[in-house]
């Protein structure tokens, strides 16, 4: 925080001044989560007004992709909210899917709802080990960073990379993942997860000082919740059962069984709750996942959307032809606009995807999920104390390359 | 059209469309069925009745997005969309209206408070202006940047580019120096029609290359 500017002059009785003061929360300020600037308006240490400038990170993703091919484009979507990448692509994929009108193979369709959760799991320690550290205790953190590493070894058994995968292609998958993944998923599901986490927890949950944090916190009420266009966790905490996995199920959700947990009183304590909860139903799901999983081609077949097998592109002259076409040219999509949204880990991450019949998007707009919630943070924040500023932030779940774009 | 692909499934469109032209009456200008998408071209000054009433009476309780189109070659380039969401009917629509540079569109502000910001970006990045947003201040771009950059007349890499100076101990704004001109790779099939001299043609004395290219033909 920087030096404080003097900007009224509120007299009291006596004689004596009370001053409000205007203070500049960020941008290098490590409980900003990135690059927030807040410029905060304090009476003493009470908040009086809020005004988050947000774009510090704006790097014209949009721009970008109208300058790209469908599939040149998707390695930006791991760029938008880089603590899960791989949710973000979903939402893309299946908007140039539901263009192209294309069937996914099964096998495909799991593996994305298996990954897809993974992610989930994985931002969540993240910000949960945020959360606690914004509010004062340092040992979860570490500890669920242990989760986050063993998920981005998966990420990378499977994709090649830990973090920018790029591994969901418009009709599937890049590629298969080995056998033995699964089975070392399935393990970590079993054993480490819910063990490490758990102890973690166990730190945190029931511990005063952070309950006094959090607790009554930024409390939304459910209009609010809804006209302020929250979603995700930030809407579930209000205890709006409302999850797009569930009401509008995307590839295999519809097949998964699981609960959406919800808050009562919708405060920072019960936004973190939710989250803790999220991470034991994606595990369920995962497991869902591996025992049904079948057999099968893991992207479409339809040789003019995605690319053939290497070893068939050496032998035929069919597959070197569409090869050769799909990686200069790429694919055209059919005229057209669609607006796909799906359950990220942190709300609803929309794609509105307009297509002029070229092998470009017209326009490519994305929803980012922090944008409605951080647009709230004054009406959250007023009446609270400064350091709350902090616990709020932490349980909104921003990521600014997702904010920014 | 059958269905295969597997985008999230929302309530189904029958009858939707129609409800709704019926219900909003002269305000609609235009409603569209297609990719499984409702699209409702409304009148841009009607906006606000409009999603008044689709809030009120039809149960679009949550807007969730407004994008900016640009279409250079219309009359009224822009498009403004907005993405509304029922939380109760489990469905989605598109509500669109057009403008131009000079014509405030209203603001939906008093409707849903999250409007603020997003019309705030739409008028970062494309111009468009929004008569009652109390707040239309510039969101993403730098302070004191001039343009909109993402009308498809603005330029990939802009008009100015940023460094820290050295010499004077801060960042400084300069014009943008590429050291290698932009490079945009046209894939799209000239055998299916180029629309543009391929390159290395315009070198030709003038109608030699058609002469050439039409004998070839024959």
């Amino acid at each position: 925080m920087s030096h404080g500017i003097q900007i009224e002059e509120s007299p009291t009785t006596d004689g004596d001044v009370i001053t409000n003061y205007t203070i500049n929360f960020g941008p290098q300020h490590p409980a900003a989560h990135g690059v927030l600037r807040m410029i905060m308006e304090l009476d003493g240490e009470v908040i009086e007004r809020v005004d988050p400038h947000v774009g510090l990170l704006h790097r014209g993703t949009e721009k970008l992709i109208e300058h790209k091919t469908y599939l040149q484009a998707l390695p930006y979507f791991d760029r938008l909210d880089y603590c899960s990448p791989l949710c973000q692509e979903h939402s893309y994929v299946l908007a140039i899917e539901k263009l192209l009108n294309i069937e996914v193979p099964e096998r495909a369709q799991y593996l994305r709802v298996m990954f897809a959760e993974l992610t989930r799991i994985c931002n969540h320690m993240l910000n949960i080990g945020a959360h606690v550290m914004d509010v004062g205790a340092m040992t979860p953190n570490l500890w669920v960073f242990e989760l986050r590493e063993d998920c981005l070894n998966f990420f990378e058994r499977a994709s090649g990379a830990r973090m920018h995968s790029a591994w969901f292609r418009p009709g599937g998958v890049h590629q298969d993942v080995p056998e033995k993944l699964l089975v070392d998923m399935g393990n970590w599901i079993d054993n480490r997860l819910p063990e490490l986490f758990g102890d973690a927890m166990s730190l945190v949950l029931d511990n005063r000082i952070f309950k006094q944090r959090n607790v009554d916190i930024a409390v939304v009420s459910r209009d609010d919740a809804i006209a302020w266009g929250f979603s995700g966790p930030m809407i579930r905490a209000a205890g709006i059962p409302w999850d797009l996995r569930k009401s509008q199920p995307y590839d295999v959700y519809d097949r998964m069984e699981f609960d959406i947990p919800i808050g009562t009183n919708s405060d920072c304590y019960d936004r973190f709750m939710v989250r803790v909860k999220e991470v034991y139903e994606s595990a369920k799901i995962i497991k869902q996942c591996l025992a049904e999983i079948p057999e099968g081609p893991i992207a479409s077949q339809d040789g003019k959307v995605s690319p053939p097998k290497r070893g068939e592109m050496k032998q035929s002259m069919e597959s070197l032809i569409h090869h050769f076409k799909l990686y200069t040219e790429g694919f055209h999509v059919p005229e057209g606009e669609v607006y796909v949204a799906t359950e990220s880990p942190k709300g609803e991450f929309g794609v509105y995807l307009v297509s002029d019949g070229s092998n470009k998007p017209y326009r490519c707009k994305i929803r980012p999920t922090a944008f409605s919630h951080l647009q709230a943070m004054d009406m959250m924040s007023k009446g609270h104390m400064l350091p709350d500023a902090t616990a709020i932030l932490g349980a909104i779940d921003v990521v600014f390359g997702e904010c920014d774009r | 059209m059958t269905v295969v692909h597997s985008a999230p499934k929302i309530a189904s469109n029958e009858g939707v469309l129609d409800a709704l032209t019926k219900a909003l009456g002269k305000s609609v200008i235009s409603g569209e069925e297609k990719h499984g998408e409702i699209i409702l071209t409304v009148a841009r000054d009607s906006i606000v009745d409009v999603l008044r009433s689709l809030r009120h009476d039809h149960a679009y309780q949550q807007m969730m997005e407004i994008a900016g189109v640009d279409y250079p070659d219309r009359a009224e380039r822009f498009e403004v969309v907005y993405m509304l969401l029922s939380l109760t009917k489990n469905h989605r629509i598109m509500v669109k209206l057009s403008t131009d540079e000079a014509t405030a569109v209203p603001s939906i502000t008093d409707l849903w408070p999250n409007a603020g910001w997003l019309e705030r970006e739409v008028f970062d990045m494309y111009g468009v202006k929004f008569a009652g947003n109390p707040d239309l201040r510039r969101i993403l771009t730098d302070y004191g940047f001039e343009g909109h950059p993402f009308r498809k007349d603005f330029p990939m890499t802009g008009y100015t580019e940023l460094r820290y100076s050295e010499d004077e101990k801060r960042v400084v704004y300069e014009p943008v120096k590429l050291a290698q001109d932009m490079r945009t790779f046209d894939f799209l099939s000239p055998w299916e029609g180029a629309e543009y001299v391929l390159p290395g043609d315009e070198k030709a004395e003038g109608g030699d290359a058609d002469k050439k290219a039409a004998e070839k033909k024959s």
